[in-house]
């Protein structure tokens, strides 16, 4: 039957969950003290600790059970609640905007969706009235300050937000809009169906903000395409757990999905298919204006030189053909070709004005030098600029193209190839550098740094490798400060973006391999650094999970267990 | 590469030709991914069969199934028509649907013929799958001697027509003479550590019937619940379920399943794994668990029937008696796997009891005994059954219609197959396909080379392996996730044990999974993919 290894590691977890038990006891208390958080009357039987989870000698079917209790995943950075409780009715309740509140449809609509949201569980409940004995709140209040008409979130946006839940009302505060949307988020993850199938939420008191401001999540849509209908539910999926990057790795060598408004050849030979599988311009402001709406900024990768094979079904001539012993091949973008720069700056134009993120990823990871070597006429050229080795043709290459993304007025990210050791200079300050390399991430991001460059971390997050059992809390305890670094070195850690590469995910799996996994990483990037106990957050993914399952996003279970509702 | 775990030599070869560098490969050589084409090849890979280039046309409007005039006719086959009728020409949507070659000849019926009565009947271990199909314009023939023969044809039959680029239908004339390896093609789905809703159950039994599966193994209890709401002991379910209401399934779900299964050829083989894997009877049926003891006093915690009360076989001779009234297959799995000897030991009553039964301090005796007792009571209720290795491994006297389920790595699978054919008792083997068993990469060739008859053995005792099963234990698997993950892998499990011994060539197999994995995902299955690249026809 099940695995002959778990009877062996029944012992091992039995031992564990004693010593963890205690802990648990001791970190319990910490807690108490720490946040001031009470516990909630009524939860007579407590949840249980992970590590009991498998536990065999109690019986009894309790221990599997995932129990709504209104907790906020990511953990707000300071929250108190107490054991006073209110309902709510979705006839009576309401979302206004404060006297003196900014307003504009970014707020209008997440109304809208937030009413969805927390009224569409379970139609039982919803036509159940408040009683006598318990207080109905009916109003939550949004103030917020600075104009949101037309607005996009960017890396310097403001996401802070302040919740009070008291028997007078919700009232929401924030300087930005964005704040706001974090805010209405922590709101519909504090109710829960208390007694009688109630809409239920304890008082509570929270000042919230995030730890890193560029939380991002990269689907990969070359290696497979992934619908539209996809990514959208996956921003739903984000904006649940706070994340607010979408990068893009729109294209790379097996298909060119996007259509190009200048080269539309591109998609026409470089898509799967040039009907079906592209992302036409209407698609790609569909999903930008989703995102816009969910505080989730659409940060796009055109990767060269390199992964840009599908390219050269249109463009052969933008890659440099190699000849071994095998017969020729396309290899990277020719760098030593002006009309390879010329394309480019097309592109990018383009890109320009199609994405208005402020930030334009340029790939620039995994050249094959193979190509480049015996090449005459690269030998040439690199003779004629004295460069002894071919990364500094390949530093060449995207300085270059770094330039006409400034020259547009955008900044660029990269992967950490081309700020290799020795190359950190090349790239301008405000080159973001993105760490993905699982060896050693950690001195590549004290190397990176202590030069001045802005990084983000992707190294110990990437979600397509998976394995059998448990993986989250490897994701979990991966912290991006963990190197060696002064505290400005520190300050230059932008965030980090879990990776779901594309090789063996398409629609058919993509969001239950990607959930609830990445929310690990959405806590990690969202909560304070001394959140890490695990227990607790063992807890908090469990609901958080079933949360999403309600909300229609198939994430998969994360040990044996069953939510509080209907299977679906 | 740089994070490529996997180990399977082989494995990365192939994945090297999938695989494009990425930030996490570096693999040089790299090919186009090319786009998964339907040419109308058949998984799992027909006994004998030849196709020759000549091709005909199908035509929604005037393509027909129909009986031989000698034929058998019954349900089965009249609901089957139907099916594929959909399958080939209304799976891509009304928008798609096919248009007709003017200039080729036209395929306009499949003669079947049936010669068994099939009607209300249950597939069995015993039961033929044999099927001859002729495909040859106008008029091809399918000839079986059993419903389910003609299934199995009917789903080849299928598999060999596909759909041009313009939208024409096309088949190839061809004729198959098919049968399978083993008699026992099986899927285990755990429906005990998180709850299956019908819906995905039903989902698994189509993907089952399109790769020629034919046997749920139904791992219906277990320690976390105890979904199946019992006639006899309603309050298994009422106290041992999730929930009651919802995480349930009832008498009339069982029958749903058992009937949707009968009509694709499936025969359902529930599990009631006892004396260990009980937690969650203990709440609905009080008294069938060992109380454990801390020294002289119960500790208040419960462990695995309990051997020496009469009670116990009372309460399992009812149980099994309504098994064998709900679940028409002649086989019951009994469980009997992972029996930890510990609550037994504590307890100073069964010390008592081993002592009256001269079992000293072998506690193994003691399960024995239980075993024993649970073997006697399903042949009294007239079932024959399957338990897993352990039960043979601990030395329990068996009757000799029993299955033995192979499920370890250790003993070698080898050794242990030997071992359990050597006493004259047949084997499923499971030990290699467990698909629970995640990985990164491209896992389905350690799957597709795993050989059941791989065993020193005389002729005699690899005629007692009846075949294997794929188990998709239920740990991190429920209905948000389970079909992507067992589809298309399971699928080298299915060709294993249909196809001929020799077929083995990975690179034909890969052909064929491929275009089986877009043929499920076209089908509106989530089989997830194998490879970069996409299908000719995507499903969305």
């Amino acid at each position: 039957m099940a695995p002959n290894l778990r009877r062996k590691r029944q012992w091992t977890k039995l031992c564990f969950s004693l010593v963890a038990a205690v802990l648990c006891c001791y970190a319990g208390v910490f807690t108490l003290r720490r946040s001031g958080y009470i516990a909630r009357a009524g939860l007579d039987e407590p949840i249980q600790s992970a590590s009991l989870r498998f536990s065999r000698n109690t019986g009894g079917t309790g221990r599997y059970l995932v129990r709504e209790a209104g907790q906020v995943w990511p953990k707000p950075q300071h929250q108190v609640s107490t054991v006073e409780v209110f309902v709510l009715n979705r006839d009576t309740f309401n979302f206004n905007y404060a006297p003196g509140s900014q307003r504009c449809e970014i707020l209008d609509l997440a109304f809208e969706r937030y009413t969805e949201i927390i009224f569409s569980i379970d139609e039982a409940t919803t036509s159940r009235k408040c009683d006598a004995d318990s207080t109905c709140l009916t109003v939550l209040e949004v103030s917020v300050k600075e104009p949101c008409k037309g607005a996009s979130l960017h890396l310097e946006s403001k996401e802070k937000y302040g919740l009070v839940v008291t028997r007078e009302g919700v009232k929401l505060k924030a300087d930005s809009v964005w704040g706001a949307l974090r805010g209405l988020e922590t709101f519909s993850q504090l109710i829960y169906r208390g007694e009688h199938g109630l809409y239920t939420l304890n008082r509570t008191d929270i000042t919230d903000f995030p730890r890193f401001p560029h939380r991002g999540v990269l689907l990969d849509t070359s290696r497979h395409f992934v619908p539209v209908k996809y990514i959208l539910q996956n921003l739903d999926a984000m904006a649940f757990n706070k994340f607010n990057v979408f990068h893009w790795h729109i294209v790379d060598d097996p298909s060119f999905p996007y259509e190009s408004v200048a080269f539309p050849e591109l998609s026409k030979k470089g898509a799967f298919h040039p009907d079906t599988h592209v992302y036409t311009q209407k698609d790609v402001r569909t999903i930008l204006e989703y995102a816009r709406l969910r505080g989730i900024r659409v940060v796009p990768e055109f990767d060269t030189p390199g992964h840009t094979l599908s390219w050269g079904h249109a463009k052969p001539d933008l890659l440099k053909t190699c000849y071994t012993m095998s017969g020729k091949y396309r290899g990277a973008l020719n760098p030593v070709h002006e009309a390879t720069y010329q394309f480019m700056g097309k592109l990018l134009q383009e890109v320009k004005d199609v994405f208005p993120d402020q930030l334009v990823h340029l790939g620039g990871d995994e050249v094959n030098f193979a190509c480049w070597k015996n090449d005459a006429e690269i030998t040439q050229f690199m003779e004629k600029q004295g460069y002894d080795y071919y990364a500094k043709l390949q530093t060449y290459y995207i300085q270059r193209i770094i330039k006409i993304v400034e020259s547009l007025g955008k900044e660029s990210a990269v992967w950490e190839d081309v700020a290799a050791k020795g190359q950190e200079g090349s790239v301008p300050k405000d080159t973001v550098i993105q760490v993905w390399r699982p060896r050693n991430w950690a001195q590549k991001m004290a190397q990176v740094t202590r030069h001045g460059l802005r990084t983000i971390l992707s190294g110990c997050w990437y979600l397509d490798l998976i394995s059998y059992g448990e993986d989250w809390p490897s994701y979990y305890r991966c912290d991006p400060h963990a190197f060696n670094g002064t505290k400005a070195q520190k300050d230059l850690v932008l965030g980090g973006e879990a990776c779901l590469w594309g090789e063996f995910v398409d629609w058919t799996n993509l969001l239950p391999r990607l959930w609830p996994r990445a929310s690990a990483i959405a806590e990690r990037l969202w909560s304070s650094e001394d959140t890490t106990d695990m227990e607790d957050a063992a807890v908090r993914l469990g609901e958080h999970r079933c949360r999403m399952v309600r909300r229609g996003i198939p994430a998969q279970p994360l040990h044996p267990s069953a939510c509080p509702f209907l299977p679906v | 590469m740089a994070v490529f775990r996997t180990t399977q030599a082989l494995f990365s070869v192939l994945l090297a030709l999938f695989v494009s560098p990425l930030p996490c490969h570096n693999v040089p050589a790299y090919q186009k991914p090319v786009m998964v084409q339907q040419t109308g090849k058949v998984l799992p890979k027909p006994q004998m069969m030849t196709a020759s280039a000549e091709a005909y046309t199908l035509a929604m409007s005037s393509f027909k199934f129909t009986y031989g005039s000698s034929s058998q006719m019954c349900d089965i086959v009249d609901q089957a028509f139907r099916r594929y009728y959909d399958l080939i020409f209304v799976v891509d949507g009304v928008k798609k649907a096919p248009v007709v070659s003017k200039d080729m000849s036209e395929l306009t019926e499949l003669q079947i013929m049936v010669k068994e009565p099939c009607k209300g009947v249950y597939p069995s271990l015993e039961s033929s799958e044999n099927y001859t199909l002729t495909v040859a314009a106008p008029i091809g023939t399918l000839v079986a001697d059993s419903a389910w023969g003609v299934l199995r044809g009917l789903e080849t039959f299928s598999q060999l027509v596909y759909r041009t680029d313009d939208g024409m239908m096309i088949i190839n004339k061809t004729t198959v003479e098919d049968f399978p390896r083993f008699a026992h093609r099986g899927i285990l789905l755990d429906t005990s550590r998180h709850f299956i809703p019908i819906k995905y159950i039903k989902q698994n039994l189509d993907a089952m019937a399109y790769n020629k599966f034919n046997v749920f193994h139904w791992h219906i209890v277990d320690d976390p619940s105890f979904p199946y709401q019992s006639v006899v002991f309603p309050d298994l379910s009422a106290k041992g379920a999730f929930n009651p209401y919802t995480h349930l399934y009832t008498q009339e779900d069982v029958k749903d399943v058992i009937e949707y299964s009968r009509l694709r050829g499936i025969r359902v083989v529930p599990e009631f794994d006892t004396p260990g894997h009980t937690a969650s009877w203990g709440a609905g049926l009080p008294g069938f668990l060992t109380p454990c003891y801390d020294g002289t006093t119960p500790n208040g915690k419960y462990y695995a029937a309990n051997p020496m009360l009469n009670t116990t076989y009372d309460y399992m001779t009812k149980l099994l008696q309504e098994v064998r009234d709900v679940f028409p297959d002649k086989y019951v799995h009994l469980g009997g796997d992972e029996v930890n000897f510990n609550c037994w030991k504590s307890n100073p009553d069964i010390t008592k009891f081993m002592e009256k039964m001269g079992f000293g301090t072998d506690y193994s005796k003691l399960e024995e005994y239980y075993i024993k007792n649970i073997l006697d009571i399903t042949t009294s209720v007239g079932r024959d059954y399957i338990v897993w290795q352990e039960v043979l491994d601990n030395g329990v006297q068996v009757a000799k219609d029993t299955v033995v389920e192979v499920w370890k790595r250790k003993p070698p699978v080898p050794t242990e197959m030997a071992r359990v054919t050597a006493k004259g008792l047949r084997a499923i083997l499971s030990s290699c396909w467990y698909l629970n068993r995640i990985s990164y990469g491209v896992d389905w060739g350690q799957y597709y080379t795993c050989e059941p008859l791989n065993f020193t053995g005389t002729q005699a005792q690899k005629d007692l392996v009846i075949g294997g099963e794929a188990c998709m234990w239920g740990e991190y698997v429920d209905g948000t996730n389970l079909i992507a993950r067992l589809w298309p892998r399971a699928s080298a499990v299915a060709e294993r044990l249909w196809s001929n011994k020799d077929v083995t060539s990975m690179a034909d197999a890969t052909v064929r999974i491929d275009e089986q994995r877009c043929r499920m995902v076209r089908r509106g299955l989530n089989a997830e993919p194998l490879h970069p690249g996409f299908c000719q026809f995507e499903y969305d």
